[in-house]
């Protein structure tokens, strides 16, 4: 069987096969993706975020069972940093997950971020396409642990989750710019925990402060170990869903993200181009030497690479 | 560019004990491959289950409950079951000298006693993986 049939047919290994080769930039897989576009959207993309050790693993897994009893296909896409020494990384999510990896209508993929610094992989989008194709009806992105300032998820769900957890910071740390501003429903996770509370509090006065919100996002108290909250999350994302298509916000976003996504692919093959260019006459090098030694500024510098890539 | 081999490091059986797991999928980290880790306590089942969603090159068990004569080979079973005997599979832990044969004979590559360099490791999985 061809890997565009046992994609079409809900073939594990075959997806498994294809999402390995859009990682690897492999034409074949571009080609299958590009055939069968139109098999997809169908799919509600959820984005999981907030910091390391916040739970999102644990909520993940949650969120899934209880979709699962509605009888949806649920796709999975956990990412975790991969090493800038060694090119290596531990994939540990899937740890959380473990009664989830013999259910048919699962599919966990573990992916490390590969150079990628906003908390997605290099490969996120093509996953994410390729689970789409394959029938799942929600696609979970759980993003690397985020500091403060990792926010393409946002560029690539439809709905962002921002979990936090209480105890990390006070009030000021809820008003600052970034990662603050990206959730479309917030949960609070380990609310079993002292100062819960609170920390819900300083996030429902922080979304207090914006007047310009099209939708309101909800604040949510769980504890995914104890699965406390969790009934209440899922109907939060299908009133988010419900919101986003009733209102054409969704067709918004995801033009939106259309754009990101092409911008970044164009970037992609400019780059490409450019180390191309260098391996065949190691131009690249000679003006970092020229710009390193101060007889060109890097701008200039700039104007020559793009132009020597304008006569390719 | 090549892509980094995937090695998924499990604990099939009952017992607790991951420290060397966890030294072994360090080391790999280390030597630049995504090492995907499964967590104590994993059925053969879970085991290839694993494997396959995240399509890895290697599959590295460890054991010490002694129970690897049964679970070893039968996680061997169901990756050619599942058409996945291309992955590499080895085995660490505490296990008798008198059993490695056996164990070699069901399709596990290579085993790896108490007392093996993490580079050893590192160099058996680089030599014997089957790149797609």
């Amino acid at each position: 069987m061809q890997l565009e049939e046992k994609l079409l047919n809900g073939d594990k290994r075959g997806c498994a096969k294809l999402i390995s080769m859009v990682e690897n930039n492999d034409k074949e897989a571009i080609d299958i993706i590009k055939k069968l576009y139109n098999h997809t959207g169908n799919a509600h993309i959820i984005g999981i975020t907030g910091p390391p050790g916040g739970g999102k693993s644990t909520l993940t897994d949650r969120l899934a069972k209880a979709l699962r009893k509605e009888d949806k296909k649920i796709g999975i896409i956990a990412i975790d940093p991969t090493s800038p020494f060694s090119g290596g990384s531990i994939l540990g999510d899937r740890i959380r997950m473990n009664d989830l990896s013999l259910d048919k209508e699962v599919f966990i993929r573990s992916m490390g971020t590969r150079g990628y610094l906003g908390g997605l992989s290099k490969a996120t989008q093509g996953a994410v396409k390729l689970l789409d194709i394959f029938g799942c009806d929600y696609i979970f992105i759980e993003t690397v642990g985020v500091g403060q300032s990792e926010v393409d998820i946002v560029k690539t769900a439809d709905t962002v989750i921002m979990v936090m957890v209480p105890g990390l910071g006070d009030d000021i740390q809820a008003i600052k710019a970034g990662v603050m501003e990206i959730g479309d429903i917030f949960a609070i996770n380990k609310s079993d925990l002292m100062g819960a509370s609170k920390t819900a509090t300083e996030i429902k006065m922080m979304l207090d402060m914006s007047d310009n919100m099209e939708r309101r996002p909800p604040v949510l108290q769980v504890t995914a170990i104890k699965n406390e909250g969790i009934d209440k999350l899922v109907d939060e994302i299908k009133n988010q869903m419900n919101y986003l298509e009733e209102s054409n916000e969704l067709y918004e976003r995801r033009k939106n993200n259309a754009k990101t996504e092409i911008i970044k692919l164009v970037e992609e093959d400019i780059i490409n181009l450019i180390l191309k260019k260098n391996e065949s006459i190691g131009m690249l090098d000679d003006i970092a030497h020229e710009v390193a030694i101060k007889v060109l500024d890097p701008y200039t510098a700039k104007d020559r690479v793009f132009n020597s890539i304008k006569e390719l | 560019m090549d892509r980094p081999i995937r090695v998924l490091v499990a604990k099939p059986g009952l017992d607790g004990h991951d420290r060397g797991a966890k030294v072994v999928a360090r080391a790999l980290r280390d030597a630049g491959m995504e090492v995907i880790y499964t967590g104590l306590r994993q059925t053969p089942q879970q085991i290839v289950a694993a494997a396959i969603q995240e399509d890895v090159d290697v599959v590295a068990m460890s054991i010490l409950s002694g129970a690897h004569n049964h679970l070893f080979p039968k996680v061997v079973q169901i990756l050619k079951d599942e058409g996945a005997e291309d992955i590499l599979i080895v085995g660490g832990g505490v296990i008798p000298e008198d059993d490695i044969p056996g164990l070699k004979e069901a399709g596990v590559k290579e085993i790896f006693t108490p007392g093996t360099a993490t580079t050893d490791v590192i160099e058996f999985i680089k030599n014997n993986v089957k790149r797609k």
